[in-house]
């Protein structure tokens, strides 16, 4: 089973590289984009063969190790 | 006194810090790796120096933190036993949960080499007591991720406790940290972290010591 793990910076918490994304957009001439914000993207194998157990067992890993939650959200999706 | 010298993969200030604690301390530190379940022995203080443990991958300090040795330096900090991070040292510190806060990407995007004007906010810790509140000193820094934050809550409780140990001084912040912090230490004050390099500042050869009497101030404590 595939795990997807998406992290990102807190609603508040100033991103500087999606800020500096966001000018390098506008500076590439790319009109009406608003704020850019960059995260991380982390995929798991996992031998589990229940949904439930395995989307537990990623919260626990991200609580862990994954994501810093001081500063940062994380969103799971369990695939097949 | 014992110092243990933290060492992960990836670590390479170590040389300059135990030559800053051999030269203050008159003994040099005891090099601990980072798949040490304890600690050596009657060790006073735990210093974790600066570099890139493991890369700086998934966040910087975040593996190193994870490591076994860490769950001794934990333990140790409870029983009151003094640490110190410098650098990488202190983002170690803040991933493994014995510093609040996080230390992110320099709000300018780049790695930042330089010197910088340290104001000691906080003299009566194990690292400062040689010197005085509002003492300015030059520090040099090198870091990517530097940027202190904090949750506001976090950060009125620092600033209300006096755990900002060190700010820095007025147009030299050089990452974006909140409230200029450079270092802060735990609410028992014997865990301290801060981002400049105070190794870097004690012989001659170094462009001057001014930052020597902060690692004296480790032997004032220890022997007091």
């Amino acid at each position: 089973m595939k795990a997807t793990v998406r992290i990102m910076l807190k609603q508040g918490v100033l991103d500087p590289q999606g800020k500096a994304i966001e000018h390098a957009l506008s500076a590439l001439g790319f009109s009406g984009v608003g704020e850019v914000r960059q995260g991380k993207l982390i995929t798991l194998e996992l031998d589990d063969a229940d949904p439930a157990a395995a989307r537990e067992r990623v919260r626990d890993m991200c609580e862990k190790l994954l994501a810093n939650t001081v500063i940062e959200d994380y969103e799971i999706e369990i695939g097949e | 006194m014992k110092s243990a010298l933290l060492l992960f993969p990836g670590i390479n200030r170590d040389p300059d810090m135990a030559r800053a604690l051999e030269i203050a301390t008159g003994a040099r530190p005891v090099p601990v790796w980072h798949t040490e379940t304890e600690l050596p022995q009657g060790t006073d203080l735990v210093v974790i120096p600066g570099g890139f443990s493991y890369g700086d991958y998934l966040r910087a300090g975040a593996i190193a933190a994870r490591s076994p040795v860490m769950k001794a330096v934990v333990e140790a900090a409870g029983r009151g036993v003094r640490v110190l991070g410098v650098c990488n040292g202190f983002q170690i510190l803040t991933e493994s949960g014995l510093l609040p806060g996080a230390l992110m990407r320099n709000a300018g995007l780049k790695f930042v080499c330089r010197t910088v004007r340290l104001k000691v906010e906080n003299d009566a810790t194990f690292f400062t007591k040689r010197m005085k509140r509002g003492d300015v000193l030059p520090c040099p820094v090198a870091h990517h991720d530097g940027n202190y934050f904090a949750d506001e809550e976090t950060l009125k409780r620092l600033e209300g406790e006096g755990r900002v140990v060190f700010r820095y001084a007025e147009g030299t912040n050089p990452n974006g940290s909140i409230n200029d912090i450079a270092g802060i230490m735990n609410e028992r004050g014997n865990v301290i972290g801060m981002m400049p390099h105070p190794e870097d500042r004690v012989e001659d050869l170094h462009g001057g010591t001014e930052c020597l009497p902060l690692f004296e101030s480790i032997v004032q404590e220890v022997v007091a």
